[in-house]
């Protein structure tokens, strides 16, 4: 979920429209409004890394690039 | 981030290719590889994409008893039930729980009776409903596996913070890893490797699994939810058992690091204490649970507010332990889809949207 709003302790995230509230007091990282969170019953955590995201992205294309040069 | 990056994950593309990795490599093995899950959002996601159908024969997925309601004992339910009994008593839980089957009834069936038995979306919705109404002793249904355990510990550390003294928890916590030894040690079951669970990994973290991959030779691929991230995470066990390594290694790195959220942890940890815990089907498993500690025993119904529970009796004919260890497919119990229904559901598997006899009616599998 996509973060919108944080009020202290609190922040409001949104999925496909949809917002909620969540507690922060359990994510071990700082979140700005933008980020991407986990969210899992009323608790935000864990903080999306993008870079991540991108790298396991690149890693799935190569693994497709090489099943096809090996035909 | 750019929008969409994230869609990629569900790219038919990906999905394809990734398939026809996994059957590339696997072509000229000998035997075939079987690998379980043990987390009941991989086991909807499994069912839901089709998973099984894009992958060679050669390649077995089983589900393993990832679903905290269906692994929870008929016992619990029992106590449950009782307590919901009990004048001046609010029931708060989970969705799932409420339909569970327990030995003689279950809270829906007390709800119709006039029980007052309501499902929260979060523990601290139990602990604000518990703030409204002072007069009622709120009982929360603590059941999860960790990164459900680390919610409620936040809630009570919140109810002590607030001197709320009608909020309680009925405890029956789960840690995963133990039972992923105890299964993979078992020669029926043939498990070359783990799809390791997305979010319990990002609270324990993925150093959790590494005595399995180290001193058991156990591959575990700490995986996502998205049907591209599954077949990446087969396909990187695949590649593992190929090359003859076991290790621990993470797909589903966007969230999950080797560390995990030590800051949940800590909570559990001040809250929590290990104790042994009965799985449905498996039976005990030394120190595969958490209880409250003395601590916070104010918040620990069964301390607070001691209950009489009728003896326990499992649902005759059904088979939610085997499905639960992997040992049948939800098709092969003989009450699936005829005497046992997500409309009326004889066991625990058909009830919760997590559970594999659930899964695998929806999807027809």
């Amino acid at each position: 979920m996509q973060v919108m709003e944080i009020k202290g302790e609190t922040m409001v995230a949104e999925i496909d429209g949809v917002r909620r509230e969540a507690s922060l007091m359990m994510l071990n990282e700082e979140v700005k409004v933008g980020d991407y969170v986990l969210i899992h019953a009323g608790f935000a955590i864990s903080r999306l890394d993008e870079e991540e995201a991108l790298e396991t992205l690149d890693l799935m294309r190569e693994c497709l690039a090489l099943g096809e040069e090996r035909g | 981030m750019k929008a969409g990056v994230l869609d990629e994950f569900r790219s038919r593309e990906l999905v394809k290719g990734l398939a026809a990795e996994i059957a590339r490599l696997t072509a000229d093995r000998p035997v075939p590889m079987t690998f379980m899950e043990v987390c009941g959002t991989h086991t909807m996601s499994i069912y839901q994409y089709g998973i099984r159908s894009l992958l060679p024969s050669r390649v077995r997925l089983i589900s393993g008893p990832g679903c905290p309601v269906c692994v929870t004992p008929v016992g619990y339910v029992d106590k449950a039930v009782a307590y919901s009994r009990l004048p001046d008593v609010i029931i708060t839980t989970f969705g799932d729980m409420v339909r569970v089957p327990g030995s003689s009834s279950s809270l829906v069936q007390e709800r119709a009776r006039g029980a007052d038995v309501r499902v929260v979306y979060s523990p601290l919705d139990a602990l604000s409903l518990a703030e409204r109404n002072p007069g009622k002793r709120v009982i929360f249904l603590g059941v999860g596996f960790e990164t459900t355990t680390p919610t409620i510990a936040g809630t009570i550390l919140t109810a002590a913070d607030r001197g709320i003294a009608n909020f309680f928890v009925l405890a029956n916590h789960k840690t995963i890893p133990i039972p992923m030894q105890v299964l993979s040690a078992d020669p029926e079951l043939g498990i070359d490797g783990y799809i390791c669970p997305a979010h319990v990994s990002a609270i324990i973290g993925a150093d959790a699994y590494r005595f399995l991959a180290e001193d058991h030779g156990v591959p575990c691929v700490v995986t996502g939810f998205e049907p591209a991230d599954i077949l990446h995470g087969v396909s990187m066990l695949v590649r593992q058992i190929v090359e003859g390594r076991s290790a621990v290694e993470i797909q589903y790195s966007r969230f999950v690091t080797s560390e995990g959220n030590r800051k949940a942890r800590g909570m559990v940890e001040r809250v929590f204490t290990p104790c042994d815990a009965v799985w449905r089907g498996v039976g005990v498993i030394p120190g595969s649970g958490l209880e409250i500690s003395g601590e916070f025993a104010c918040f620990n119904v069964e301390k607070a507010l001691p209950v009489e529970v009728e003896e326990s009796r499992e649902p005759e004919g059904c088979q939610c332990g085997e499905v639960l260890k992997g040992k049948i497919a939800p098709t092969e119990c003989p009450l699936f889809g005829t005497a046992c229904t997500p409309e009326d559901p004889v066991g625990a598997c058909m009830v919760s949207s997590e559970g594999s006899c659930a899964a695998a009616y929806k999807y027809g599998q």
